[in-house]
């Protein structure tokens, strides 16, 4: 049984003008213990919404449903929201991109720390104090002791994140969504952030589940990725044949168009832009920026590929760099087995 | 490129030159605290070509948005000089500074804050040529227009408002505004940073046609290495305000010198999972800019500082054009 499993998950908003608007269309994940998952996409890809989702975090507005939404084998949408209020937290949890912004100002950095300790442990005061200390040490926080009474003002940016991570971290998680965690900072902090976070999964066992639009960051700290556009799940795959060999256009796409790996003057853009909540087309939704989109790309939504393709959403998925010829639109989708 | 440029004189005659620029902030005491001087930026010169880049790189509190600010001739500098298109500006003062100013504009990182929402992008366009030309309406209006689609964008949206671009579009916008004096200097302050992927390569694109086609000069203010490796000609390291490291591209990734600027590649994320690198992962942070430690200002976060680096301040050494300000690079180098 996987840690987390996420299959066919749809989230909808309520918008003013009444409608809904899809913000995440049928994204299914499997996720193992001590496992570092990437989700990987543009800003509008429904990376962070599918996330919070599994936490329970979204607004009344938000209508979730999934085929399958378990944690530990325990369904997360039929859960009554006091035992959820349990599970979250202390199981599940997550740190978020703007660390400054996450905590509360009003409350010393030892109080925030050691009110998931009194809630979901129920430790007594001195134990609080000695754990709070000690997950403050562990997340590489210098003086432990005497950072406690700080407030979240006077610490820097790395520090806050690292104050964050060690409340997601104190009651020993099973699973730590991490979203964005460490675009908001300096790329020297990055590294240190990103260490210490790999260095916690090798101690905990924890797996990690790491929201990011950086490949840099994908690249060199997941084992597995999911690449989402415009709230569909493009590709799945692990982290070297992703970049070995994407199958999905958007995805090749993307890797084509980094600095770092240009040989020209000119970088190979993707043309246009991520469609907007309006425009929902009839056939996939790349299609209108896709290099290689037939007019069956167009009309036909396409269906997902097999396993050795990365699951690829797509009529023609690419195999070294190049299309294969359309599979028939009735032929099998992939969808069951996501763990390849 | 590089031999083109050499073929014509006029494209090696430098448009900026800053010597030994410096700028420091008085802050005032509080109720709780005490007043003091900070040094944001110290010493730091150089020269640039039209047709040229070059990259700031440092991280948040490096002084590199402060050098931006007074390049662009938005700040003045607190000591030093500093030159455009031959014309000293340091003591330049009215009217003068207005005129020298329409050579050298700038672009802000953040697309969303930089436009103004109430005007339109005409508007927004023809603005600098109402405030700094005597051109007539129409012209003004001809001018913005033809801007508009030399950025990439449809002369249509020019009667809509910032808030119906996405961002990238609203980048693509703000650098035609600093296109519309037809300026020899444009100072791009992490003009690509608050950009998705796909988005960045556009504008990046964008960039370098726009520069081949005015000879434009670039002072590419970036905290992101791989952006820097594509587009600069010369990288120019800040730490604490200072330089630490100044080369050619090349040389800068081929060969990085300083300490600082090894670990500060190192811990650049490379979109390559087969590549297995040892990361030098620095400790700590940058240090108060109100307490600089003494000696080296690098020395507390360094893993090869020795006790000179403690108590001296390292002199900037040029060798063959690669400049470093290293106690360790300037030993080896001597022995």
């Amino acid at each position: 049984m996987s840690l987390l499993e996420i299959e066919n998950l749809t989230v909808e908003f309520e918008t003013r003008s009444g409608g809904l608007f899809r913000a995440v269309d049928g994204i299914s994940l499997k996720v193992e213990p001590s496992e570092i998952v990437s989700v990987v996409g543009e800003s509008g890809s429904g990376k962070s919404v599918a996330m919070l989702a599994v936490m329970g975090l979204l607004p009344k507005t938000a209508h979730v449903r999934a085929d399958r939404l378990t944690f530990q084998g325990e369904n997360l949408l039929g859960l009554a929201p006091a035992a959820r209020r349990r599970l979250v937290g202390k199981d599940i949890a997550m740190i978020f991109q703007e660390p400054m912004s996450s905590l509360n100002p009003c409350f010393t950095v030892g109080f925030q720390i050691g009110e998931a300790l009194k809630t979901h442990l129920g430790l007594g005061r001195a134990e609080r104090r000695a754990r709070s200390i000690e997950l403050l040490e562990q997340v590489g926080i210098p003086s432990a002791e005497s950072r406690l009474s700080a407030f979240p003002h006077q610490l820097s940016g790395g520090m806050s994140q690292r104050v964050m991570i060690a409340m997601a971290i104190s009651c020993s998680p099973k699973l730590l969504i991490a979203d964005e965690p460490s675009t908001a900072l300096d790329v020297t902090i990055q590294a240190q952030i990103l260490d210490l976070l790999v260095r916690l999964r090798d101690e905990t066992g924890m797996a990690l589940v790491l929201i990011t639009h950086d490949m840099g960051v994908v690249a060199e700290t997941a084992e597995r990725v999911v690449v989402q556009y415009a709230g569909r799940q493009v590709e799945q795959a692990t982290t070297f044949d992703l970049f070995r060999d994407p199958h999905h256009p958007y995805t090749a796409a993307l890797l084509a168009a980094l600095p770092e790996r240009a040989t020209d003057k000119r970088l190979p853009a993707i043309g246009g832009m991520v469609p907007g909540q309006w425009d929902r087309l009839a056939g996939c939704v790349f299609a209108p920026r896709c290099g290689v989109a037939t007019d069956l790309c167009h009309t036909v939504p396409p269906t997902r590929a097999a396993a050795e393709l990365g699951f690829a959403l797509c009529h023609t998925p690419l195999v070294d760099g190049r299309p294969l010829a359309p599979r028939h639109p009735s032929a099998g989708n992939g969808i069951e087995g996501v763990t390849a | 490129m590089t031999n083109a440029a050499s073929a014509n004189p006029a494209r090696d005659v430098p448009v900026l030159v800053a010597e030994n620029l410096v700028k420091t902030y008085e802050v005032p005491g509080g109720l709780f605290s005490k007043g003091g001087t900070v040094r944001a930026v110290t010493d730091v010169s150089l020269s640039l070509a039209p047709h040229r880049t070059i990259a700031v790189v440092g991280e948040s509190g490096s002084g590199k948005s402060t050098l931006g600010r007074m390049l662009a001739l938005i700040e003045g500098p607190t000591a030093g000089h500093l030159s455009i298109d031959g014309n000293d500006v340091t003591d330049v003062e009215g009217h003068r500074l207005k005129e020298l100013r329409r050579s050298v504009q700038m672009v802000f990182q953040n697309p969303y804050g930089s436009l103004n929402p109430r005007q339109t992008i005409r508007k927004t366009l023809e603005e600098p040529l109402l405030v700094n030309t005597t051109k007539s309406a129409d012209q003004r209006r001809a001018e913005a227009l033809d801007m508009l689609s030399r950025v990439g964008l449809r002369p249509e949206f020019a009667d809509r408002y910032p808030h119906m671009f996405s961002g990238g579009q609203r980048q693509r916008i703000a650098i035609a505004r600093a296109l519309m004096l037809r300026p020899k200097i444009i100072v791009l302050d992490e003009p690509v940073s608050a950009l998705d992927v796909s988005v960045r390569a556009q504008v990046l694109n964008l960039l370098a046609d726009l520069q081949e086609e005015f000879g434009l000069a670039y002072v590419f203010v970036s905290h992101d290495l791989s952006v820097v490796r594509h587009i600069a000609d010369e990288v120019m390291v800040l730490y604490l305000g200072r330089v630490v490291e100044k080369a050619s591209k090349d040389e800068i990734f081929a060969d990085p010198r300083h300490p600082y600027t090894r670990a500060l590649l190192s811990a650049t994320p490379v979109a390559d999972p087969t590549r297995r690198h040892e990361r030098i992962v620095l400790s700590g942070e940058l240090p108060s800019p109100f307490a600089p430690p003494p000696g080296c200002v690098f020395n507390p976060r360094c893993p090869i500082a020795f006790d000179r680096c403690r108590i001296d301040r390292p002199q900037q050494i040029v060798d063959g054009g690669h400049l470093t300000a290293c106690h360790a690079v300037e030993a080896a180098a001597a022995g």
